[in-house]
């Protein structure tokens, strides 16, 4: 302790503290300051940088999330266009089978009808046509029994040959 | 430009100390005039060099008896005024044999002190146990070796940190060359010693101080690990001057919480409240400076007596291993210790800033609980 004490320079203490002092005072100045400063800086800019950074991704995200949502109501409006499409297109289809079904039952309706009155027509015609040709056998035969009775039955039968092929 | 100049001036002078190595291995040879060779002589140098001392001596030829080195100014203030001189006017004389005579006051250096001589006295006189007895110490602020180192590493960190402040200046944001190894020791400090000791809001005014200690004190330190022969940092002179640099700031700086815990202590019964306060007076005032000084300066001391007393292995161990032997096992333990030095001045100079930036922290904490 004794050597310690006598090896205690207060010279060397005072040169010590005025250095000190004066080492800090211009390291405060010249280069603590400006380093931490700048340290500061740049600790701030790469802080601003990651959060810049970090905005940028979300508004990427909500970019994406409603490029998605629009993309997705496309999607349901040509999935609805679509079903419209269908639709008319089998109540068009459906509406033209009826339409043409009922215009082929018209059609044949009438159809039925010219035919029916053809028919009747032809069968009023073979009536009358019978009628003569029965007035016109009956006039013959009347005609043939007048002069022989055999030659009148001959006669019936070839006239009624003749009946039959025609 | 600069920066790259300043950091060709580092590289030199590490060089340059780099090269001195080679003569200071042969320290315990060749140092003075006769050949120092038994353990007393050895402890005697030993105790010599982790001393102060007035003139920078680097190495002495044995053969001729010449020294090395250059003489450095001495400022003393006697009881005739200032008087300043260069230290060659002693011619190495370390025992009081030489008197330097300054017209009106008559000098003496007697164990690496400056005395003044008594009035009418020619010689210096000594008691048995080796005390002048006609003669007096005198304030001593001599440029000493321990002044010249601290110059040496105040020199340094101004050319070193000013450099990579100016790099940040030209708008560069990322240090280059000599910087790139600075910034990341700053930034240490900064975030793994000011920060979480001291608190996020108040440790920007402590910076200075804290990285000018840090620095100076590793520097110091590494530079006493050089053959120069520096211990700056074993002066308790200067120890106690960093020391007490702590003391005022926190002293100064305590907040109203942390002089209302000191002195009168809440939550205790009040009649303990008083030996509380004594206690947490003398621990603040005396004990934790007294430690701090005392670790930086014995650490730094005993790695000193360490590495030379491993060094001085080569001569005491002659004669049981040789020349050779005592050489080679000398020079790979002070090997092995040198690189535990080199640890060992980066922790003292972190302990330092550590303990202060701890105190600092105690003095300038607020509680927010009542």
């Amino acid at each position: 302790m004794e050597t310690l004490l006598n090896d205690f320079s207060v010279g060397l203490f005072v040169m010590q503290a005025v250095i000190l002092l004066i080492l800090i005072l211009l390291m405060r100045k010249f280069a603590w300051k400006p380093i931490l400063n700048a340290l500061d800086e740049r600790e701030t800019g790469i802080e601003d940088a990651l959060k810049s950074a970090e905005n940028a991704k979300r508004e990427m995200e909500n970019l994406q999330a409603s490029n998605q949502k629009l993309l997705q109501e496309a999607r349901t409006e040509r999935e609805a266009m679509l079903k419209e499409a269908r639709e008319i297109k089998t109540k068009m289809i459906e509406d033209a089978k009826t339409e043409a079904k009922e215009e082929a039952e018209k059609l044949m309706t009438q159809a039925q009808a010219s035919i029916e009155t053809e028919k009747k027509a032809a069968i009023a015609d073979l009536k009358s046509q019978v009628a003569s040709l029965s007035i016109d056998i009956a006039e013959k035969v009347v005609r043939q029994e007048l002069s022989n009775k055999d030659k009148q039955e001959q006669l019936v039968a070839s006239l009624l040959g003749e009946a039959t092929l025609n | 430009m600069i920066a790259k100049k300043s950091i060709t001036f580092i590289a030199v002078l590490v060089l340059a100390l780099v090269s001195f190595k080679g003569f200071a291995g042969d320290e315990g040879h060749h140092d003075k005039g006769n050949t120092i060779d038994t353990p007393d002589e050895i402890k005697e140098y030993i105790g010599h060099h982790l001393k102060d001392a007035h003139d920078f001596h680097l190495f002495s030829d044995n053969a001729s008896g010449k020294h090395y080195g250059f003489p450095l100014p001495v400022i003393v203030w006697t009881s005739k005024g200032l008087k300043t001189f260069m230290s060659s006017a002693f011619h190495h004389d370390d025992a009081g044999h030489t008197i330097v005579d300054k017209g009106d006051v008559k000098l003496t250096k007697i164990h690496s002190k400056i005395y003044e001589l008594d009035a009418g006295a020619t010689s210096v006189n000594f008691d048995e146990t080796h005390h002048a007895t006609n003669a007096h110490k005198v304030l001593d602020f001599s440029i000493t070796k321990s002044v010249f180192g601290m110059l040496l590493a105040g020199l340094l960190m101004l050319l070193g940190f000013t450099a990579l402040a100016r790099g940040y200046k030209k708008g560069k944001k990322i240090p280059t060359g000599f910087g790139r190894v600075l910034e990341p020791l700053v930034i240490y400090v900064r975030d793994d010693i000011a920060r979480p000791n001291i608190g996020e809001k108040k440790y920007r005014k402590f910076m200075g101080f804290l990285l000018t200690v840090f620095f100076f004190i590793w520097i110091l330190n590494l530079l006493g690990l050089t053959p120069l022969g520096f211990n700056v940092t074993g002066q308790i002179a200067v120890t106690a001057c960093l020391a007490i640099f702590t003391v005022i700031i926190y002293l100064f700086s305590g907040s109203k919480d942390f002089w209302a815990h000191t002195l009168w202590m809440p939550g205790v019964p009040v009649i303990l409240r008083p030996i509380l306060a004594v206690i947490e007076l003398i621990g603040f005032v005396l004990i934790k400076p007294f430690s701090l000084l005392v670790r930086l300066f014995a650490n730094m001391t005993a790695g000193h007596f360490v590495v030379m007393s491993l060094i001085a292995l080569m001569i005491t161990l002659k004669e049981a291993f040789g020349p050779v032997g005592s050489t080679g096992m000398s020079l790979v333990l002070a090997l092995f210790i040198s690189v535990i030095e080199i640890l060992v001045a980066f922790l003292q100079a972190f302990i330092f800033t550590m303990l202060s930036s701890l105190f600092i922290g105690m003095a300038v904490e607020e509680h927010d609980h009542h």
